[in-house]
């Protein structure tokens, strides 16, 4: 049994965070320049001239990307030989939430669904837990905004719609939010599973690295031909026309029961936001 | 590039067109889901609102807390279609801005039209870059709801442009036709 103790965790997530509210990926930096490159129409690459700024100055002067810095949520995978010293690991992951957004001047956005009181704290975090052979611990934090989040759905598909409904499903998605997710957006599509595991598959799959093609080739294929079509709706860099309406689409599909095809859609926004911690 | 200095008189609003780019100097105020619900339902018990709606401009926005030493954290705009429902009362009482992303409803297009008001597209997620337009932010009501309280700003310079104009014109909907593919 290998031991971790809960404060590392808790120290080292907490610092993940905070820097993922500051400092854009590199994957993301380069899609923007290769965006810019692709870009027709001259407010489009104004917008992206602004969103190359504005991760400049986010850095710089260590103010949040985008205000919304979302809710807190980590996929974690913790190997059968890991055990966490001194307290949960859920609650490890709550502190260091806590203790990030209050500390970074993070904006705190989770609240009582009828009440709308803030819960004063972003917690609770939403955690998902895969278990996996060995002495690792990897933990995967993503800040996730409300508005493209607003844009995301799961459907429960015929499996005779097939690949060409799954495709127009995230395509009309898209056509139907228009300005709404800040484009240019990243599609995350979950197939397969049972109705949540096609959303939780589909919010895994926006973890990659933008621009990395699917190791499955028919996939791959999927997320070139959606890409294309859903960079044919014109919606373009703020929703105010143009070529770049989606950085990337990843998908990520499991098998599913033989009367289904689930299918989920989590629109990410520009402000794509994620840390990787390994222990 | 045109100049907005609010409080707006009905001319000011009437004179942009869609697509116009403009940069906002003076008094703007912070204003999204449950302060929304706050103004309307101080309205409807006919209970003063809490600060001159008239000539105003309201900014959909949560900002991130300032941190020591600066007037606001991040402040970029959060999506409008959710203050639909709210935006045609205060419009009635003299709003002539709003600051935001994303489409509007036939409602509120419907009462920009009839009263004079505009809506005004700002970078959603460039909310580093909008926060260095703000020099100074202040609660002005409802302080219980954190980052949603109503906020008074002071800005200089601060890009939008316009989405929804008097006559009708919707930027989003024209510029979108012109690079749809099929
Ligand atoms: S959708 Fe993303 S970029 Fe836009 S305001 Fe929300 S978190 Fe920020």
């Amino acid at each position: 049994m290998r031991s971790i103790s809960f404060n590392t965790v808790k120290k080292k997530v907490k610092a993940a965070i905070m820097d993922a509210a500051f400092i854009a990926g590199d994957d993301l930096m380069a899609s923007f320049r290769r965006a810019l490159a692709e870009e027709e129409s001259p407010l489009g690459k104004e917008i992206l001239n602004q969103l190359l700024e504005n991760a400049e100055i986010a850095k710089d002067k260590r103010i949040p990307l985008c205000q919304d810095t979302g809710l807190a949520i980590f996929f974690v995978e913790i190997g059968d030989e890991v055990k966490i010293k001194g307290g949960l690991l859920t609650d490890a992951l709550n502190e260091a939430t806590k203790e990030a957004y209050g500390d970074a001047y993070l904006r705190k956005s989770a609240c009582n669904c009828f009440t709308r009181k803030n819960t004063g704290d972003n917690t609770p975090a939403i955690v998902h837990y895969d278990i996996v052979k060995g002495d690792k611990l990897k933990i995967v934090f993503c800040a996730k905004g409300g508005g493209s989040e607003n844009m995301s759905r799961v459907t429960m598909l015929k499996p005779s719609d097939g690949r060409k409904g799954i495709e127009d499903f995230v395509v009309q998605r898209v056509w139907e939010a228009q300005a709404n997710p800040c484009p240019p957006i990243i599609v995350g599509v979950g197939i397969g599973g049972t109705f949540e595991r096609a959303a939780i598959i589909a919010k895994k799959s926006l973890l990659a690295p933008i621009g990395k093609r699917n190791s499955d080739p028919e996939l791959a294929e999927m997320e070139k031909s959606m890409l294309r079509k859903i960079n044919d709706l014109g919606i373009g860099p703020g929703g105010l026309g143009g070529r770049i309406t989606a950085l990337d689409v990843k998908v990520i599909m499991e098998p599913c029961h033989i009367a289904s095809l689930p299918l989920a859609v989590n629109i990410n926004c520009h402000s794509s936001r994620h840390a990787e911690i390994d222990f | 590039m045109k100049i907005l200095k609010p409080p707006l008189k009905r001319e000011d609003v009437e004179a942009l067109e869609a697509g116009d780019k403009v940069l906002i100097t003076g008094t703007i105020y912070t204003g999204r889901d449950a302060a929304h619900k706050r103004l309307v339902d101080l309205l409807d018990s006919n209970k003063p609102l809490p600060f001159d709606i008239n000539g105003s401009v309201i900014f959909y926005v949560g900002p991130t807390p300032s941190p020591p030493g600066r007037p606001i954290g991040a402040a970029g705009p959060t999506t409008s279609y959710r203050m639909d429902a709210y935006a045609p009362r205060l419009i009635e009482k003299g709003l002539r801005g709003m600051i935001g992303k994303g489409p509007r409803d036939a409602n509120v297009k419907e009462a920009m039209k009839k009263y004079g008001s505009v809506y005004l597209g700002a970078t959603g997620g460039a909310g580093a870059l909008m926060a260095q337009a703000v020099k100074k932010a202040e609660v002005i009501a409802f302080d219980d709801l954190g980052p949603e309280a109503i906020r008074k700003l002071e800005v200089v310079d601060f890009p939008v442009i316009v989405i929804n104009d008097t006559k009708g014109n919707d930027l989003y909907i024209e510029n979108v036709k012109k690079y749809k593919k099929g």
